[in-house]
């Protein structure tokens, strides 16, 4: 049982933290969503001087070798900075993919290119009608002799305008729901008969819907196994959540200090706010949250490699579950806290608290991941009980 | 970082169970899971069991008594403890007054009272609220006067656990009435054998003896049963509440009552179905689960950086909190759980020798009282609303 930081991860998280505060202000941050620029070029070559681009893949392509922790390092520290790179569409979703599931010799080529910054990807998953349900895949990859036809509609895949390629899955087989029968596929982004509408989210993000109206693919842009790429969708859903829980604890953090900040230099009634007892209360139950956040975020970090997948599953949704709920909290009292100022968009308080909401609605909300928690099965329960059994006495 | 218990903590988990299996007495334990009543003479055999095995004080020094293990070790032992069904030590001796003696006590206060405790021949309680000093406990009244070798003391100590059981109390009196009332604090300890003491019950919601009032008329207390300095009696009250940060969340406890939460939901019956397969309850199970959860990890941050020797986190301060709001939420469910089975109320039924009649099944008998009497947690040992008034003030500066 250790907590401790490797030195090696230390120095990663002292790097990033430096870079992003040395080189994306809140004032950039606002320019950027003034241009509807989804990102900062600069920024991301930045990151990928910093070899931070590199963290999930192998050694062998040029990565980092990372693991869930390195990966919450970085996330957590560009939650903090409120920066828009497309860290979580390129580097953990579509990375994520061909880390896990791409053949070696795609790997040589895709790897270097999304380490060294120069190539941007995105994951097209996501239907009209799935809600949150990953498995709820529609699009159909037909047979068109060796190549495959893409027909069908995704929706919001982040980042989808900057991609140059996307990572799109489609059915192979079997019908919407079937966990047998999906495949993922390299599609480029100025392929014929692809067509899509951007547009942005209420946290200034961007997003994609893509239609894709007989999409011709070769047989080697699969990537993994044919009609097998549900296990591997649900490992890199995984991985983004994950990494998504460590962003949010770098906005909840960062949005306390601000508040907190903010309770000891107001004044109103002659006096500083953070004297009233009431807010005080709320500033420690902010605290509460983050901190219980924080802990399930770092489990979440830890259990996102595991091998066994039940309990790799079961942390992740409990993660996502908390830091849904948490975020939600901890946002909703910042603004209130900071009063009228906390409603402006001229305060970071209302974009920590924006991209916190849209955390939670990311791959289920809190009320979604609690559902799927509960229907999971007990895991290596330490605390087994033998419980009195139920018997009735007659009177 | 690592999450998994390394290979020696495994093992020292495999030879607490080991030890649980073969040494925790089935009455005991049986009382335990099914939130029976339990008596002195089953805290004190098992107490026993555990200083025989030299396993009693776990907290303590090695030189005292104490097992020497890490704070990681001493979750463990807990959490074992806790699914085993072994009761929850009686903590006024062990990890409250002990750590004080051991920390602030004379060599003779030390060689007299420490292996009393460790035996549990000595069983201690607390004297801290009064009537007029509930969470401004500094305003208290009880008077320590000097008079040649001895103090007299005289007043009404409150909310006193287990005092009909007690052999020596540790009292926070007032030796002085000038300057700062913090300052005229001081730190007795008092033979609940003698003279001018009585002890009454307060009878509390659920319908047990529980505390007491404890009235003290020109109580002799020798001068050398005196902690410390004259005066100083705060800052070691003060000391004593810091100690044993992680126990106090009660994560051991909580884990296995949410099992049995689970087993009994998915033993009642609702709407032609098992309650556990009822979306609304399952939802709220899975809530306080992932709270659990996170409680659990908060708790292990908590225990690994005093394991490294490192100053604790915020992370430290929120464990009482949480931990009551845990505790409370599973009593309540467990409590809605059993639906109209929580209403009968035979108190006699808890206790030793009753043969008689039971109402419903027998889990559901205890869990409405239970739900009652765990309101007191979030009351105890600072209530939660003073230790946010010290989380606002220490961690955020506010």
């Amino acid at each position: 049982m250790d907590f401790n930081l490797t030195e090696e991860q230390q120095m990663l998280k002292d790097s990033v933290d430096r870079f992003l505060d040395k080189n994306f202000t809140f004032e950039q941050r606002r320019q950027l969503l003034a241009d509807k620029q989804a990102m900062s070029p600069p920024l991301w070559q930045g990151l990928a001087s910093l070899g931070v681009l590199g963290i999930p893949f192998q050694d062998e392509y040029g990565g980092f070798g990372g693991s869930g922790v390195e990966t919450m390092l970085v996330m957590e520290a560009l939650g903090r900075s409120l920066a828009l790179e497309p860290y979580l569409a390129t580097v953990i979703l579509a990375g994520g993919c061909i880390d896990l599931g791409a053949a070696d010799w795609q790997k040589k080529i895709l790897i270097p290119k999304i380490i060294d910054g120069s190539m941007l990807l995105a994951f097209a998953h996501s239907e009209p009608d799935a809600r949150f349900d990953l498995g709820h895949v529609g699009t159909r990859a037909l047979r068109d002799g060796n190549n495959f036809l893409l027909e069908g509609s995704k929706n919001l895949v982040l980042h989808g305008a900057v991609a140059e390629k996307f990572i799109v899955s489609a059915r192979t087989s079997g019908n919407p729901g079937d966990a047998h029968g999906v495949t993922l596929f390299i599609v480029e982004a100025d392929e014929e008969n692809l067509g899509g509408q951007e547009y942005p989210l209420f946290d200034g993000t961007r997003a994609l819907d893509l239609q894709l109206d007989g999409v011709k693919v070769g047989p080697e842009s699969v990537i993994g196994t044919l009609d097998g790429a549900m296990p591997l969708i649900e490992a890199v859903a995984d991985r983004a959540m994950a990494a998504l829980c460590a962003e949010a604890v770098g906005l909840m953090s960062a949005l306390h200090a601000v508040t907190v900040e903010y309770l000891k230099t107001r004044q109103q009634f002659g006096q500083p706010i953070g004297r009233f007892q009431a807010l005080q209360h709320r500033a420690v139950d902010m605290l509460m949250a983050l901190e219980q956040a924080r802990s399930m975020a770092i489990l979440a970090a830890s259990r996102v490699d595991s091998t066994n997948v039940a309990e790799r599953r079961k942390a992740i949704a409990a993660a996502k579950e908390m830091i849904g709920r948490a975020g939600r909290y901890v946002g909703q009292q910042a603004i209130q806290l900071h009063g009228g100022m906390g409603m402006t968009d001229e305060l970071n308080v209302s974009h920590y608290f924006k991209r916190l909401t849209a955390i939670d609605i990311l791959f289920g909300n809190a009320a979604y991941q609690r559902a799927r928690f509960a229907t999971m099965k007990d895991e290596d329960v330490t605390a087994k009980v033998t419980a009195p059994r139920k018997s009735w006495v007659k009177i | 970082m690592d999450l998994n218990f390394s290979p020696e903590e495994a093992a020292f988990r495999q030879e607490v169970r080991e030890f649980l299996r073969v040494k925790l007495p089935g009455d005991i334990s049986r009382k335990v899971l099914e939130h029976r009543r339990l008596v002195k003479d089953d805290y004190v055999r098992w107490q026993k069991i555990l200083f025989e095995q030299g396993w009693i004080a776990t907290g303590w020094p090695v030189e005292h008594g104490g097992t020497g293990w890490s704070p990681i070790q001493r979750y463990i032992f807990e959490e074992e403890s806790a699914a085993a069904g072994a009761p929850r030590l009686t903590p006024f001796g062990l990890h409250m007054v002990g750590p004080v003696i051991i920390a602030f006590g004379s060599e003779a206060q030390k060689k007299q009272y420490l292996p009393r405790i460790l035996s549990s021949e000595d069983w201690w309680c607390q004297g801290y609220s009064e009537p007029g000093s509930g969470s401004d406990l500094a305003s208290l009244k009880t008077r320590a006067e000097r008079q040649g070798d001895h103090y007299i003391v005289n007043g009404q100590k409150t909310w006193n656990t287990h005092g009909q059981w007690a052999d020596m109390c540790f009292c926070l009196v007032r030796t002085s009435t000038g300057g700062k009332k913090q300052e005229g604090i001081s730190f007795l300890l008092i033979d609940m054998h003698s003279p001018g003491i009585t002890v009454r019950p307060i009878i509390t919601l659920d319908g047990e003896h529980e505390v007491n009032e404890v009235w003290f008329e020109n109580v002799k207390v020798p001068v050398q049963n005196l902690i410390g300095e004259e005066g100083r009696g705060w800052s070691y009250a003060k000391f004593l509440l810091s100690h044993e940060r992680t126990g106090i969340a009660g994560v051991g406890n909580s884990k296995r009552e949410l099992q049995l939460l689970k087993h009994i939901a998915s033993q009642e019956q609702a709407g032609g179905r098992a309650l556990i397969e009822d979306p609304l309850f399952r939802d709220r199970i899975a809530q306080v689960e992932i709270d659990l959860m996170a409680l659990e990890i908060t708790c292990l941050r908590v225990a690994a950086a005093d394991r490294d020797g490192k100053a604790p986190g915020p992370e430290a301060s929120i464990l009482k909190i949480k931990g009551t709001e845990i505790q409370q939420e599973l009593t309540e469910l467990m409590m809605e759980a059993v639906g109209p089975y929580a209403l009968p109320h035979l108190p006699m039924a808890w206790g030793d020798h009753w043969i008689g009649a039971k109402v419903g099944p027998e889990y559901a008998a205890p869990l409405a009282a239970r739900y009652l009497n765990y309101r007191k947690t979030s009351i105890y040992g600072g209530s939660n609303e003073i230790q946010r008034n010290i989380i606002a003030q220490m961690v955020l500066g506010l």
